[in-house]
């Protein structure tokens, strides 16, 4: 059975906006995509460890060591929109 | 007559080395064969002509001095999902446009700093997500070798720059695949390292857990000089494995007998097209001519690894492209607040394939069923390199097809997301176990096109899968041309 999604939550969990085809072409896909994925749910037992990695690392540090890094100039010379050494953004609180 | 630009860099290095050609004439050579073909190959997203003509005068200038390592001069392509200082970098995404990283990802850094030449940045699936090219916002790339078939993916525009001649070698980034399949699909060879062995500072994230930078070449023994050259840690990537570089080309002539070669039998179930098959089946035996002992051999969990890799790099890439927000860097699409923006910014500047794994991710993550599917994908992967670890107590190397089916047509899959992703199903299980494969032509089907074979290794075991691919490519000696490039002699 093909799983059914709540495609209006995740796409705004994702922050997406989608269009109503958009959504009809994803819920019917996504529910084919999942049924099949859902298969690793029956190969492996709850005796079973996951694993984030193949190799894993920990605790990976670098000397503490200050060494240049990009200046303002270049961080900000992709930014959309730009205010002196800012980005600039529109209001961060949802709009009524 | 082969032209400077179809010549392996091996053979390169050493006309450069003996003063019989220059960095500058092999330059000129690939930049005449990109202005030939790449009309309708359209392997590049963007040509850095004059840029790579300043750098072929000043690699010449080091050989003449004799200050020169192998790779100086050697005209390369970049997969455009890497990050290069002041010119644009677009993941073949609309959302990355007008991007121009202020920094040069490891690999090429260590390249350029060994006098390499850039051509370009090379087309590829959308934020690396595909098996077919098709999915770049800048159009699809042509395969040499058929150019109404795609060229594979996601490191399309690579591996047909490749195989056209239009660079002698190239860097791809595979993620379940993503080197592998396009080099099989277009005849080249393809090398997808350990997880770790290249660091993957500047690299644009996909998914973190199984992202690995590999090379396109010629040849192996080209693949051994091209990883030698960028492998070894970084500080700048935590991930990146703790390890000094070998010379991968030494070792390489130490033939195959003795080895034991395990062939992967859930390789060779329904859908394996009979082409293939029966290539794969041949270069065997020569590989038991050549003294190796051939067995059959299991990943038992192998059926479940193609479920778990479509949730688990869905969810990792729901969680890397979250940075595309519009405020940064890249598109902005303007709305009344900033949730607003960042919604219709990622709704107009992602294609069709990245939302679905975007959604796809999503909801994977999302609470009530992160166990079910994030959760249950992690531990098949523990059962996955479980696999292989027995797999490697009985067998030195294994052998599959690397994709069960050659280039197939533009447009054929486009439509039916899991016939797509069933392209990389003996791809994915060494990006889940981490361990290294190589992909190497091994013939043509009946309808004239290329099939790959894969060999893997147990991790860091670059040597091995090498010196394999070299003695089975030196005894199948495939010197066929692609349809394209054989038609500009003519």
């Amino acid at each position: 059975m093909p799983v059914e999604i709540d495609i209006d939550h995740v796409a705004k969990l994702a922050r997406l906006d989608l269009t109503a085809e958009e959504k009809e072409r994803l819920r019917a896909q996504l529910g084919l995509i999942l049924e099949y994925a859902a298969k690793v749910g029956e190969a492996a037992g709850a005796d079973v460890p996951p694993s984030a990695y193949a190799i894993p690392r920990a605790n990976v540090l670098r000397p503490d060591e200050p060494v240049p890094s990009l200046s303002r100039e270049e961080v900000l010379a992709n930014a959309p929109e730009r205010e002196a050494d800012r980005f600039k953004v529109p209001p961060i609180a949802e709009v009524g | 007559m082969a032209e400077l630009c179809d010549l392996t860099a091996a053979d390169l290095a050493s006309k450069l080395r003996a003063g019989e050609t220059s960095s500058t004439e092999v330059t000129e050579s690939c930049l005449a064969r990109v202005e030939a073909v790449d009309e309708r190959v359209r392997a590049f997203l963007a040509r850095t002509t004059e840029l790579a003509r300043e750098r072929a005068a000043a690699a010449d200038a080091r050989i003449a001095a004799g200050d020169a390592p192998s790779t100086a001069g050697i005209p390369i392509a970049l997969k455009d999902v890497l990050s290069t200082k002041d010119i644009t970098t677009t993941c073949g995404s609309k959302i990355l446009e007008s991007y121009v990283p202020p920094f040069d990802c490891t690999p090429w850094a260590r390249l350029a700093a060994a006098g390499s030449v850039l051509l370009g940045k090379t087309n590829c699936d959308e934020f690396a997500m595909g098996s077919s090219n098709e999915n770049s916002a800048f159009g699809p790339v042509h395969n040499p070798w058929g150019l109404d078939t795609v060229p594979g993916g996601s490191s399309g525009g690579s591996a047909a720059a490749v195989a056209a001649g239009e660079a002698v070698w190239a860097l791809g980034t595979d993620t379940g695949g993503s080197v592998r399949q396009p080099a099989s699909l277009c005849g080249v060879v393809g090398l997808k390292p350990t997880y770790g062995l290249i660091s993957r500072y500047g690299l644009i994230a996909f998914a973190s857990s199984l992202d690995t930078v590999g090379t396109f070449t010629r040849s192996v023994r080209d693949a051994a000089i091209l990883l030698s050259a960028i492998a070894g840690s970084d500080p700048m990537d935590a991930t990146s494995l703790d390890r000094t570089v070998d010379d991968y080309a030494e070792g390489l002539d130490e033939g195959v007998s003795g080895l034991r070669v395990g062939v992967v039998k859930e390789a060779f179930g329904e859908g394996v097209q009979p082409g293939v098959r029966s290539s794969i089946q041949s270069a065997l035996n020569r590989l038991s001519d050549m003294g190796a002992s051939i067995e059959e051999a299991s990943l038992p969990h192998a059926d479940y690894a193609l479920s778990a890799y479509y949730l688990i790099a869905p969810s990792e890439a729901s969680s890397n492209l979250a940075r595309y927000d519009g405020v940064r860097y890249g598109l902005r699409v303007p709305g009344r607040d900033s949730i607003e923006m960042m919604a219709r910014t990622r709704g107009a500047g992602f294609g069709p394939e990245v939302k679905r794994r975007i959604m796809l991710g999503t909801y994977a993550l999302s609470a009530g069923y992160y166990e079910a599917y994030y959760g249950q994908a992690q531990k098949v992967r523990t059962l996955i390199i479980r696999d292989y670890e027995k797999a490697f107590e009985s067998f030195d190397v294994l052998v599959s097809p690397t994709s069960p089916t050659t280039a197939f047509r533009i447009g054929e899959r486009a439509d039916d997301p899991l016939a797509m992703y069933l392209s990389d199903v003996f791809t994915i299980p060494a990006n889940l176990a981490g361990v290294p494969a190589v992909s190497i032509p091994s013939g043509l089907d009946e309808a004239g096109l290329p099939v790959g074979l894969q060999v893997t290794a147990p991790v860091l075991g670059e040597a091995l899968v090498l010196r394999v691919a070299h003695a089975l490519e030196r005894e199948l000696a495939f010197d066929a041309v692609p349809p394209l490039v054989a038609g500009l002699a003519a």
